[in-house]
């Protein structure tokens, strides 16, 4: 933490992040783990990692996105793993592609631990302080952002800007038919810099998100409610943690009765959802038991998950009852659920309304299409979610240092990652709800799985140089000894009538089968075989657990792999820079539009923007193979 | 660019329309007859070359102002004089307009696809409606061009999307209340659906067939009068005919029209053993005609239908109908059947007996491809894809069963529902992801 240095007010940096939420965070570590010198302004360096929706990490899909940030040694598992108290593997009975960590945090603990890891980056620098403005100049006739401009009237400039403002812009909080201007609760909206998005013509969108009122746990009568025990032994996120270090505690289930619907009937005119004061799309996946109680009235209870907010924190967060009625029905609501009859309420809940950018204003590195070198992660790009801000921050924070250095920029794939999909999803096709990652957005899901994550990007971020010494060398070693597993279980090999007397029942064919193929398609396990081929014993595991996922899935990972190929060609036939969408005969004039808001980078990209058929994609292949030919010429527009 | 082509045939008429589609449809008529008409009111007009404001014909202007046209764009039409003269003056002029040209074939309805007007299916639709020939393959091209085709294929979709949908609501949402058995209900869905699947792939390719014409095969042994029933058939000489056997040496093939159906009826070699090389080479190309029509005609002589040749009595199926020739030079012996098979007495020369057998080719035909209710496959790249997603759907089954009550494989069976809905969309479009989650968001209360 510091000052800046006043006594050197041209001070250039790198990169710089504004905000210190989860997008902010990982933006900044990872910058600085690319050798960026990086600062990271923040409104409060107090509540740099906090959790301001619920204390928990991970889930299906988001548990995908830890793994893969954690792979490419980010930050937020191994500060989820330090101030996790609650872990469960979710889906843990289906298969290893849909399963999905999941963790409750202690939002104290995540905060401090979050803090402390970015406290020890040296090329970091931390300051607080308000952005008001961003100063732009002009590079080869495209504007380009090169300083920042402070509350206080400093400038400060930088090699990129990172922009994480989370639901800062223009902000408004509704209880009830109660508004108040704000980013989270007790902290002001960012104007200043909504105004300079508007002023450079971000296209912007408006959308609502909701959280339920917080409760006093020592006030909650948890003796008639189920217990939801974590796993034992409980499994980390990241692949260098160990041990899970700290206490661990169980959660409750409780829910809402045939009286809290009546309550919320009687009520629904004060809820500003219905009342019309809320214009902004909520996510259909997150509804408020307002609208849960009005859409599926046949239903008879609703789940709520009680969540400690901390070991040391008596705060209980109820998941499942986000709410924006007024203070007094939220009151009387929590008298008619069982276990929170005489539950104190620390704060209502409320909903909150903000503005994001269209992502589709943003490339595949996340930095703008219309100022150069300025970059956006986050909720402002219309997510939802801590694990997909992180996700966000991490690309774009690696990418502002590439941007700042000159070098080549690090795009993931669908292919390669959830960080992919999520990626591509925003950009290509927008939104018009706040976006959170399901595994069913994943096409190449049985490939992209929360085991793998290491395996697909750690040797990526290895390359380009933004994975510290102890994560290369654990993966380099994880490696070679998976490979030499996978070559050992294709060679061992028994006759059928070996694998009957070793109780395995196969077919009398007389074929020789690998220790791969009894892995495949007969419910085995590598300790299953062990008896038969003892020296398959030595093997860890984490190894172990790989080649078993790898032998599940084998027949349909082989046809992924011819589809992901088949992507990976289109996705290898750029749409040059500039390339004039407009100009292309044949199309739709609602295609033309579309592509031109999108601006594709490739062939693959375009054929994935709603609306696009194949048909407009051969055009447009056909345009660009012209373009090339006439590639000598000016592009039409800049 | 803006488009314009002559849309009715080439050559003398009475009538000729002239189209134009496209963002300068309006700039265009205001050049050439000086002003927009009331949209979708035939106007009188005289059209001018707008270079030397000489007047070219006199006729009929239409204006159909986008997005309610054909194409989707600003639609234009010219009914002029059907002549070439007034036909090539009109293109040179609207030609001569700047950003104008001729359009190629099929990039009217290629512009109403991509405009949205069309579905893929339809657009394949109206290719066949234009080059139908007959009245069987103009319902069936219209019935698609309707939509009742895409209509299917999209209830399927539909179908797969949301028992998709189902599967993923388990495996995206564990800690959520789903109802209780999701699982069989989506197994339900699915073996509905697999049969609908089914029965559209077992219409004995009616469908194809109608489009691309029932292929029809007459074979016998030499110089039975195989080629002169073909003739008779064509109404022409298609086929040289001789008396002597073993003229036909190749398979000689005739388009035509019987009862409404499109017909390629083939005459081949007589069958019979050869020492002649292009002879046995003829006989053997007969053979595997015979093998892959969809209707034989087997012809046999009055005297000697006794004694089949052992040649053709290998192909005598229920595809098989017999015919035996030259009534007319001996007496009818009295035979109803050969080998379990009707029989058709005729005489190709005098015509005796031949309405009786067409009558009953024309029955066969009928059963052959008849249009029915349902509509049916047209195109082997839709057969295609249904049977892709067929296949995939019986995975899913099969890995169904393999799920116990823990759910251990329920990502496979999504894989397989995955892979059949991409399968499907070939045809339709995709089933997008957010039509999935629509589903479950719409049918489950998801969300803590």
């Amino acid at each position: 933490m510091s000052e800046l240095p006043e006594n050197n007010p041209d001070k250039t940096y790198d990169v710089i992040v504004i905000g210190g939420g989860h997008a902010g965070c990982e933006a900044a570590a990872a910058a600085a783990r690319m050798g960026a010198q990086t600062l990271l302004l923040t409104h409060k360096i107090a509540t740099i990692g906090e959790m301001s929706c619920n204390p928990a990490i991970g889930g299906l899909g988001k548990g995908h996105l830890v793994r893969e940030i954690d792979a490419l040694d980010g930050v937020m598992g191994r500060v989820a793993d330090a101030a996790g108290i609650q872990f469960r593997m979710l889906n843990r009975r289906k298969g290893p592609a849909v399963r999905g960590p999941r963790a409750q945090a202690d939002r104290r603990l995540y905060r401090e631990a979050m803090q402390t890891v970015l406290m020890e980056i040296h090329n970091l620098e931390i300051v607080e302080s308000s952005v008001e403005d961003l100063e732009i100049g002009m590079t080869k006739g495209h504007p380009e952002v090169t300083a920042v401009k402070l509350s206080n009237g400093d400038q400060v400039k930088a090699g990129a800007v990172v922009l994480t403002t989370g639901t800062f812009l223009r902000g408004v909080i509704h209880v009830g038919d109660e508004r108040i201007g704000a980013g989270r609760v007790g902290e002001p909206a960012a104007l200043g810099l909504a105004d300079t998005l508007e002023r450079a013509g971000f296209r912007r969108g408006r959308l609502k998100t909701g959280t339920p009122p917080r409760l006093n746990g020592r006030t909650i009568d948890y003796s008639k409610l189920e217990l939801q025990p974590g796993d034992d032994p409980p499994v980390p996120f990241s692949y260098l943690t160990k041990k899970i270090e700290t206490p661990q505690i169980d959660c409750h289930i409780t829910g809402t009765t045939e009286a809290s619907h009546d309550l919320i009937r009687v009520n629904i005119e004060r809820s500003p959802m219905y009342s019309g004061q809320i214009k902004g799309v909520g996510p259909r996946y997150c509804p408020s038991i307002e609208d849960k109680v009005i859409r599926f009235g046949e239903r008879d209870s609703h789940q709520i998950f009680l969540e400690p907010e901390g070991l040391n924190d008596n705060t209980v967060y109820p998941n499942g009852i986000s709410t924006s009625l007024p203070e007094d029905v939220q009151l009387q609501l929590l008298e008619t659920i069982p276990g929170l009859e005489k539950a104190e309420m620390v704060r209502p809940g409320y909903a909150i309304e903000y503005d994001f950018v269209d992502p589709r204003e943003l490339g595949p590195t996340l930095e703008t299409d219309k100022i150069g070198r300025f970059f956006l992660a986050g909720q402002i790009n219309g997510t939802t979610g801590y694990e997909e801000a992180a996700a966000q921050g991490l690309i774009a924070g690696v990418n502002a240092a590439c941007r700042a250095f000159g070098q080549d920029s690090l795009i993931i794939d669908r292919s390669t990652g959830y960080i992919g999909v999520l990626i591509d999803d925003l950009i290509t096709r927008g939104v018009d709800e706040p976006y959170r990652m399901f595994t069913s957005r994943a096409e190449y899901r049985l490939t992209l799985r929360a085991d793998n994550a290491d395996q697909r990007l750690t040797g990526t971020g290895i390359k380009n140089g933004f994975v510290g010494l102890e994560r290369s060398q654990a993966f380099k070693s994880k490696m070679e000894s998976l490979e030499t597993s996978r070559q050992m279980v294709r060679s061992l090999s028994l006759t059928s009538s070996q694998a009957r007397r070793n109780g395995i029942t196969v077919n009398r064919d007389g074929a020789r089968r690998t220790a791969f193929d009894l892995l495949g398609g007969y419910g085995l396990k590598i300790r299953d075989l062990t008896r038969i081929w003892p020296e398959l014993g030595d093997m860890s595991p984490d190894v172990a657990e790989q080649i078993e996922c790898d032998a599940h899935y084998r027949g349909y990972l082989a046809r992924q792999e011819a589809d992901i190929k088949a992507f990976r060609r289109d996705e290898a036939l750029a749409i040059p820079i500039g390339f004039d969408f407009l100009s292309v005969d044949g199309l739709s004039n609602e295609q033309r539009e579309k592509l031109e808001a999108v601006r594709p980078v490739t062939i693959g990209a375009a054929a994935r923007v709603p609306g696009v058929t194949p048909a407009a994609i051969n055009l447009i292949l056909i345009h660009v193979r012209r373009a090339k030919v006439n590639a000598y010429g000016l592009p039409k527009t800049a | 660019m803006t488009i314009v082509a002559l849309s009715s045939g080439m050559g003398r008429a009475g009538v000729a329309v002239v189209r134009i589609s496209g963002a300068r449809a309006s700039k265009a008529l205001e050049e050439v007859v000086g002003f927009i008409p009331t949209p979708r009111v035939a106007t009188q007009a005289t059209v001018r070359d707008p270079k030397s404001g000489v007047a070219i014909d006199r006729g009929l202007v239409l204006w159909f102002p986008g997005p309610a046209s054909y194409t989707g764009e600003d639609v234009a039409e010219l009914q002029v004089h059907g002549g070439m003269a007034v036909v090539d003056g009109v293109l040179a002029a609207l030609c001569g307009i700047d950003g104008i040209r001729l359009a190629e074939p099929g990039e009217f309805t290629r512009r109403a696809f991509l405009g949205g007007k069309l579905d893929l299916i339809q657009a394949e639709g109206i290719a066949d409606l234009i080059d139908s020939e007959t009245e069987g393959q103009r319902q069936q091209a219209l019935a698609q061009v309707s939509g009742s085709l895409s209509g299917i294929y999209e209830t399927w979709r539909q179908q797969l999307g949301e028992a998709l949908a189902y599967l993923e609501a388990e495996i995206d949402f564990p800690d959520e209340e789903l109802p209780i058995g999701l699982l069989p209900n989506v197994c339900k869905r699915v073996s509905t659906l697999l049969i609908d699947l089914e029965c559209h792939l077992a219409d004995d390719r009616r469908g194809e067939r109608l489009r691309d014409g029932i292929f029809v095969v007459i074979v016998g042994s030499p110089n039975v009068g195989k080629s002169s029933l073909l003739n008779v058939l064509a109404k022409r000489d298609a086929a040289i005919v001789s008396s002597c056997s073993g003229t036909t040496r190749d398979v000689v093939e005739v388009r035509l029209n019987l009862g409404g159906w499109p017909v390629i009826l083939a005459d081949t070699a007589g069958l019979r053993d050869s020492w002649d090389e292009v002879e046995s080479e003829g006989i053997r190309r007969a053979l595997q005609r015979a093998e892959t029509a969809d209707l034989k005609i087997v012809m046999l002589e009055a005297a000697k239908c006794i004694d089949v040749a052992p040649q053709v009595r290998t192909i005598l199926d229920e595809n098989a109908l017999v015919v035996i020739n030259k009534i007319d030079i001996q007496p009818m012996v009295d035979v109803e059947m050969v080998e379990q098979l009707q029989t058709w007495p005729v005489s190709v020369v005098t015509g005796e007996g031949l309405d009786g057998f067409l009558a009953a080719l024309e029955n066969r035909i009928e059963e052959k491809m008849g249009y029915r209710e349902a509509p049916v496959i047209t195109r082997l790249r839709h057969r295609t894809a249904i049977e892709e997603c067929v296949l995939c759907l019986e995975r899913f089954i099969s890995d169904i069963e393999n799920i116990d009550v823990t759910n251990a494989h329920i990502e496979l069976g999504a894989e397989d529902l995955r892979m059949a809905a991409r399968a499907l969309g070939r045809i339709t479009g995709k089933v997008d992801v957010e039509d999935v989650l629509d589903v479950v968001f719409r049918d489950f209360c998801i969300g803590k």
